[in-house]
């Protein structure tokens, strides 16, 4: 993409309306809870979310804690970034750790070449939001990057098992959100909903938001499973059939090494990334979120467990 | 690229989600991996073409049962537009669906199949659509492949649905003809349709106006949150922070703040780290002022000038959201209004419009599940409401159940009265 193109975000009504709502809903948090947490992933979605929330308190910090439920199996890349940007935000993070949960005995790790800890994170979340007594949990979740999300509230009822029934979630009018719930449950609660993954691309770019490196196109040594290219490391098991080889690749999600996959890409900087996400051909988690194949509602799933 | 909100109403049997899913695939806003599954699927039901309304499918229980459970929310842009659909299911709880849908509309779209013309469904969702403040209504006819593409057929369902959403109190109407399934007149032009000469479907998105009346209405900014750092470099920094809900705001001009009535002036306004000269309807900023006053959340700021007075009595058109209660006069609800939560009871259930024949009954007496009834609320703390036609953001109100803190059901300003100077009620 042109310099012009990127010169247009500046002046851009849509992202400039994108961003007061975000904003709106951050104050919201802040005025109707007790405590509230941000979750954090290192992701480029939660990249935003600190910036948006950067802005809301300004100049005052933001009121909320940082958790990250960190599964242990993350890119060290995105840990070194997170810590950075904690520091210069002057915040207080939270790490929930799925690897001491397995430690404790509290939750299993899966088995088999395939085990992943993607779903083992559900549990340290619940447990983090009991232990801390958090009243709100800020996430990054956007409505167009699957169906189930689609129908996902901005102020996401959870009971107090943590869980997301979408037969039982309140009516949201105008923005006119409803913090008010008992003890013991608690709100989830999504600013970006109405964005898409070219708009938190558009928006870093218009920011000059720092994003892990991992985004942008790097050689790597990865194999190949289910069509998806997945990264060489200690904790992804290769089966003897599957050869690994280096290729020029970037993320278009981050997730757990083990099942966030990479796609080919030669975008190196954000301009020729956000030329790469207009013209992709396939969704983001499509791409890269081995989480996702299991089944047509894997996510739907998940979140009913009370997943992000 | 500017952004419109529309909400889109109408059966399954009108071809709505075909019509979406047709918008998708025409504008190429559909992903690979999408379009893979959605040919599985397709073939899994024996198709033999593509089924575009799977594109909108949702949850598994949905699926199952072949229906839609609740508001989903799509998006779409083109280089003119981004756009967000809030996509209401018709037929299961279509009124509790509809109205949420509607809430932060700028537009609404209404599908008809060309076959059958205005409904009592078409009449419902028309007069939603005017009940939630929606100006432009736009109507679909659907499915002119069935009917020969005639244009006789076309002009007589265009006529009357403009008797239809005139009476109904809809100040704008356009009418296409289309065919979801073929893609005529959605995206690309059709020669079947060779005598239309209006737009397509999506040349209309692109280029309507999107009018945002709370630009020109008198100033509003309902105080959400107070800013203060006690940092070593900003010790005395004091900012309200909030949305302009409705006109805008200068650096200097002269406010009051509601609803206690201290003055002062606009001293700065501040978005991030950066002053800026003047703030409009929709821009969440941070208000300092030249005055320590008393103004925490849900203190509402106008213009010094402005006469509006606190209300403590309102009246509004309710629409009830609740399955497990219902609203009756004497009880004690929670409203919350811009960033105001307060107290109220119901002092009476005064009509109830009946969905059918779009006539206000006199009161049943109380309001259930998916009912709309004119209901005069008293409030606890007088509240800066203005009427929804007026203004929508400070118009609107919540209700919540003090007990379950659910919310219950969604209010439209329609009169305004304060008990103490007028004793009303």
């Amino acid at each position: 993409m042109t310099e012009s193109a990127v010169m247009q975000v500046d002046h851009d009504p849509g992202l400039d309306l994108l961003e007061a709502e975000a904003v709106f809903i951050m104050r919201e948090v802040a005025a109707e809870f007790e405590r509230p947490a941000l979750l954090f992933s290192g992701g480029k979605d939660s990249v935003v979310l600190l910036r948006i929330a950067e802005k809301a308190f300004w100049p005052a910090r933001f009121p909320f804690t940082v958790l990250h439920v960190d599964t242990g199996h993350n890119f060290p890349e995105v840990i070194e970034f997170r810590d950075r940007r904690i520091a210069e935000l002057k915040a207080r993070l939270v790490v929930a750790s799925v690897q001491e949960a397995i430690d404790d005995g509290t939750v299993q790790e899966e088995r088999g070449p395939r085990a992943s800890r993607n779903r083992l994170q559900t549990p340290v979340l619940l447990a983090a939001i009991a232990r801390h007594q958090f009243d709100a949990a800020i996430g990054g979740a956007r409505r167009d990057e699957e169906k189930a999300r689609a129908k996902e509230r901005v102020f996401s009822f959870r009971d107090d098992f943590g869980q997301w029934d979408p037969r039982n979630q309140r009516p949201e009018l105008w923005n006119l959100y409803n913090g008010l719930h008992l003890r013991g449950e608690h709100m989830r609660v999504f600013p970006l909903s109405n964005w898409t993954e070219l708009d938190v691309w558009r928006y870093i770019a218009r920011e000059g938001l720092e994003i892990p490196s991992i985004y942008f196109a790097h050689e790597r040594e990865v194999f190949l499973r289910d069509g998806m290219l997945m990264a060489v490391s200690p904790y992804l098991k290769q089966l003897p059939h599957e050869r690994s080889f280096v290729e020029t690749v970037r993320y278009r999600t981050v997730g757990d090494m083990t099942c966030t996959a990479a796609v080919r890409s030669t975008a190196r900087t954000i301009e020729e990334v956000i030329a790469e996400v207009a013209t992709a051909r396939v969704t983001e988690r499509g791409a890269s979120r081995a989480d996702d194949q299991f089944s047509d509602a894997a996510m739907e799933d998940r979140k009913r467990e009370g997943y992000f | 690229m500017d952004l419109l909100r529309f909400v889109t109403a109408g059966s399954v049997d009108d071809g709505k989600s075909t019509l979406i899913g047709r918008l998708f695939y025409d504008t190429r806003q559909v992903f690979e991996d999408t379009l893979a599954s959605i040919e599985r699927a397709s073939q899994a039901q024996g198709l033999e073409e593509l089924n575009l309304a799977l594109l909108t499918d949702g949850l598994r229980a949905e699926r199952e049962q072949g229906i839609t459970i609740d508001v989903a929310y799509r998006y779409f842009a083109t280089p003119r537009r981004k756009f967000i659909i809030a996509d209401a299911p018709g037929h299961v709880q279509y009124t509790r669906n509809m109205v949420t849908g509607a809430s932060t509309a700028q537009m609404a779209l209404i599908l008809v199949d060309a076959r059958k013309g205005v409904v009592e469904q078409t009449r419902r969702h028309t007069a939603l659509a005017a009940l939630l403040g929606i100006h432009h209504v736009v109507l679909c006819v659907n499915k002119m492949d069935l009917v020969g593409w005639s244009e006789t057929r076309f002009c007589q369902i265009e006529a009357e649905y403009r008797d239809v959403a005139v009476s109904l109190g809809v100040r704008a109407v356009t009418v296409l003809p289309l065919a979801a399934l073929t893609g005529a007149n959605v995206v690309h032009r059709a020669t079947e349709l060779d005598w239309y000469g209006g737009p397509t479907l999506l040349e209309f998105l692109e280029t309507a106006e999107v009018p945002n009346p709370a630009r020109q209405a008198p100033f509003r900014f309902p105080v959400q949150y107070v800013i203060r750092p006690h940092s070593r470099e900003f010790p005395d920094y004091r900012g309200y922070a909030g949305t302009v809900a409705a006109g805008s705001v200068r650096t200097g001009d002269a406010v009051r703040i509601l609803p206690l009535g201290a003055e002062s002036r606009v001293a700065g306004i501040d978005r991030f780290d950066e002053s800026i000269a003047a703030a409009f309807a929709g821009d969440a900023v941070t208000i300092r002022l030249a005055d320590e006053v008393d103004a925490g959340r849900g203190a509402m700021m106008v213009a010094a000038s402005d006469a509006v007075v606190p209300a403590d009595v309102i009246e509004a058109d309710v629409c009830w959201m609740s399955d497990d209660s219902t609203l009756v006069p004497g009880q004690q609800v929670l409203v919350k209004q811009t960033t105001r939560r307060t107290r109220a009871i119901v002092e009476r259930v005064i009509d109830r419009l009946d969905i059918s024949s779009l006539v206000r009954e006199p009161s049943p007496g109380h309001l259930s599940l998916n009912d709309i009834g004119r209901v005069r609320l008293r409030l606890m703390e007088p509240v800066v409401a203005d009427l929804y036609e007026s203004c929508r953001e400070t118009g609107a109100f919540i209700l919540i159940a003090p007990s379950t803190r659910h919310t219950t059901g969604a209010g439209m300003t329609r009169a305004v009265a304060s008990a103490a100077a007028a004793g009303a009620g």
